[in-house]
């Protein structure tokens, strides 16, 4: 079974929310991608998408656009991103890693070898920004015979035949865009939120993560209530930036961010917060 | 995979979604595709309607000035020893240049849809310009997203936008030109679908556009074909016209697709040279990529990050290029070629002093290949060239080339 199924599936049973944090690989350097894994994991991570840097990311804010621009800068693609998810996995051979990029780059390698390269590194999915599912028969396909799950994107604008049709191709959750606008932007509104994740649930019971927006502990907590997952992404990137000259001092503060984050879901006003379904956990 | 030219209808390209071969479609995030498709069912519903059709007419009459003068460069052609050629006039359209044309027809959709706020992305300034016109001619606010480095370089149009009431958006992100501008309007348009119309400027972008676009466009081939029919009674046997993202070029091309003995040629901006690697040369030196919602030839590395591009002219100073030019490429109907900077400076000069006409540097690639390849026709043969803008927004460039500071 596919590592994203069993997560949203322990998950379940322990009644518990997953905590999904996002980093552009590379960014701010390619050495601290993987210590920085490794301590979002240990704040409470339960899934990671790992950003595949792209010179023209349309979809992200300033935020992600210049962790981008600074993992290009130092010489960050594909193939090594693919490197470091194969270096994470040799210390945690549990926690799901999503790849989440843009088209042009897996083009340009070729589906064939980007394909053959994830499922070698232990990619668990695959969320191609700019590849709806009307475009991306040619790609899920042969990703699904290695058991990657592909990720797709929802709106607020999705209509529900495209809701209908973009639940039938995706597998492992599928990513809700809280907002009309880019990564990063400002507030988001959790009822409006609630009302479109169960219009989305009559049509599927995949897992909805719900994303872009998501900046601090009290918002996390808001979502949680509503959704089976949430992801933060802007708001690490940005903390890493400001920290970059300091490795040590970065990974505990951003590790102490996810963490606050983790708290306020699991002490949500629903049931009692259960431990014990997570990874390991040492300070 | 060629084609022979007979075997394909170039009139039932793209199809429903899109796709020219396997070019084109529509890749972008799913933030944008209901925009998308409530713009392509908005352009279905009007791209026939009489009533649509008949303003779009009187705008292209009245406002924009068209029909263009198909113009005989007699002195020229008898300076090349070879074919007769002939400037499709697109630089005596108000603004300038073959912008207009779609910028009008944009904006005419954008009122029947209730937009009341329209965005562009510019290079040059030409589209920016273009767009800011029409804006201001509909009492809609206008918004034209450039390049901060664009800006510096052309602070003419950049203030002929503020004058038409546009606010100009500095772009600051990535290489601070055409794709960036591009990558900041989307971001706008997916933050303001509700009351904002995004009208690209070139056959590129996700479909609708490339479709869209050329439509608006196509004017200018119809008229071209109709002018020669009429005054020698004949095709041309040779188009050429310049690619950046080729929207005046598929203007021109696509009434005359079908017709198998014209040839045509798309001319690329070779910079300093294709082997310099400095270039927009995306046809003649790329490879098949997806970037700005389309899959089309691109300017990229070995990882598939966008690389920058250099042209002396900032409308070719684009690493992507339309779709539909790309299946035009693969299938041999279109041959594409570069010439550069110097080359085309060069034809810039020849056009002013031999025929009293100041092209647009974008232009001035197209003549250049004409001066190669007039010589190679007989005298009694013809081309249409398209003389796409007016030269007057380069002249500190061109100054500034020859070491005078104006």
């Amino acid at each position: 079974m596919n590592r994203i199924t069993r997560r949203f599936q322990e998950l379940h049973r322990a009644g518990r929310k997953a905590l999904i944090p996002y980093i552009t690989a590379g960014d701010p350097h390619p050495e601290a991608t993987v210590p920085m894994l490794h301590a979002l994991v240990q704040a409470g991570a339960d899934i990671i998408e790992l950003g595949v840097p792209f010179s023209d990311p349309m979809a992200d804010g300033p935020v992600i656009q210049k962790a981008c621009e600074r993992a290009l800068a130092h010489g960050m693609s594909l193939r090594r991103v693919l490197e470091l998810v194969g270096e994470f996995r040799q210390t945690d051979p549990e926690t799901p890693v999503v790849l989440m990029g843009y088209l042009n780059p897996i083009e340009s390698m070729g589906y064939t070898d980007f394909i053959a390269g994830a499922h070698a590194a232990g990619v668990d999915g695959v969320l191609t920004v700019d590849l709806p599912p009307e475009e991306a028969a040619e790609l899920i396909e042969p990703l699904q015979a290695v058991d990657i799950a592909p990720i797709f994107l929802l709106a607020p604008t999705s209509s529900p035949a495209r809701i209908r049709r973009t639940a039938r191709m995706a597998h492992g959750y599928l990513y809700y865009v809280s907002l009309k606008g880019v990564t990063g932007s400002a507030a988001l509104n959790p009822a409006e939120v609630a009302e479109k994740l169960a219009e989305i649930r009559s049509y599927t019971d995949l897992p909805l993560g719900v994303g872009f927006g998501i900046k601090d502990p009290a918002t996390a907590a808001a979502i949680a209530q509503v959704a089976d997952a949430v992801v933060v992404g802007s708001a690490l990137v940005s903390k890493m930036d400001a920290l970059a000259q300091d490795p040590e001092r970065m990974y505990r503060e951003v590790a102490a961010l996810l963490a606050a984050m983790r708290q306020a879901m699991d002490q949500g006003p629903s049931p009692e917060p259960k431990a014990g379904s997570h990874s390991p956990t040492t300070p | 995979m060629k084609a022979t030219r007979n075997e394909v209808d170039f009139s039932q390209f793209p199809d429903s979604t899109g796709h020219f071969g396997r070019f084109g479609g529509r890749f972008v995030a799913e933030t944008l595709m209901e925009a998308l498709l409530e713009l392509d069912q908005a352009w279905q519903t009007y791209r026939n309607d009489p009533a649509f059709l008949t303003e779009l007419d009187q705008d292209l009459a009245y406002y924009v000035g068209r029909p263009s003068p198909l113009y005989h460069a007699e002195r020229w052609s008898r300076r090349l020893g070879g074919a007769q050629i002939y400037l499709k006039r697109e630089d005596l359209n108000h603004t300038g240049a073959h912008k207009i044309n779609n910028t009008v027809g944009q904006a005419l959709l954008a009122k029947r849809m209730g937009k009341t706020r329209l965005i562009a992305e510019t290079g040059a300034g030409q589209h920016g310009v273009a767009s800011a016109t029409v804006a201001a001619r509909l009492g809609m606010e206008c918004v034209v997203y450039m390049g901060s480095e664009d800006i510096q370089r052309q602070a003419l149009n950049v203030y002929r936008m503020r004058l038409l009431g546009a606010t100009v958006q500095p772009v600051t992100s990535g290489s601070r030109t055409l794709k960036d501008a591009l990558n900041e309007a989307m971001r706008d348009w997916v933050a303001n679908v509700d009351n904002t119309f995004y009208m690209i400027g070139t056959v590129a972008g996700p479909h609708p556009y490339p479709l869209m676009v050329r439509e608006f466009q196509a004017v200018i081939g119809r008229e071209a074909r109709e002018q020669m029919l009429a005054a020698q009674g004949c095709l041309p046997d040779a188009l050429v016209a310049c690619v950046g993202g080729g929207s005046n070029a598929i203007g021109l091309f696509h009434a005359f697709l079908n017709d198998a003995d014209v040839a045509i040629y798309g001319v690329e901006a070779a910079g300093s040279g294709i082997e310099t690697g400095r270039h927009a040369a995306t046809l003649c030196a790329g490879r098949s990529g997806v970037l700005h919602g389309n899959r089309t030839y691109l300017l990229n590395d070995d990882n598939g990050q966008i690389i920058e591009t250099h042209s002396v002219s900032a409308g070719l100073d684009y690493p992507g290029v339309g779709p539909e030019h790309s299946w035009l490429k693969d299938i041999g109907r279109v041959q594409y070629v570069a010439v550069t900077d110097a080359e085309a400076i060069q034809g810039f000069h020849d056009l002013t002093r031999i025929e009293g006409i100041i092209p647009a540097l974008e232009s001035s690639h197209a003549l250049a290949y004409v001066t190669k390849l007039a010589p190679t026709m007989r005298p009694d043969q013809r081309i249409v060239v398209s003389l796409s803008g007016r030269g007057d927004k380069d002249i500190y460039t061109v100054a500034a080339l020859e070491g005078i500071q104006l």
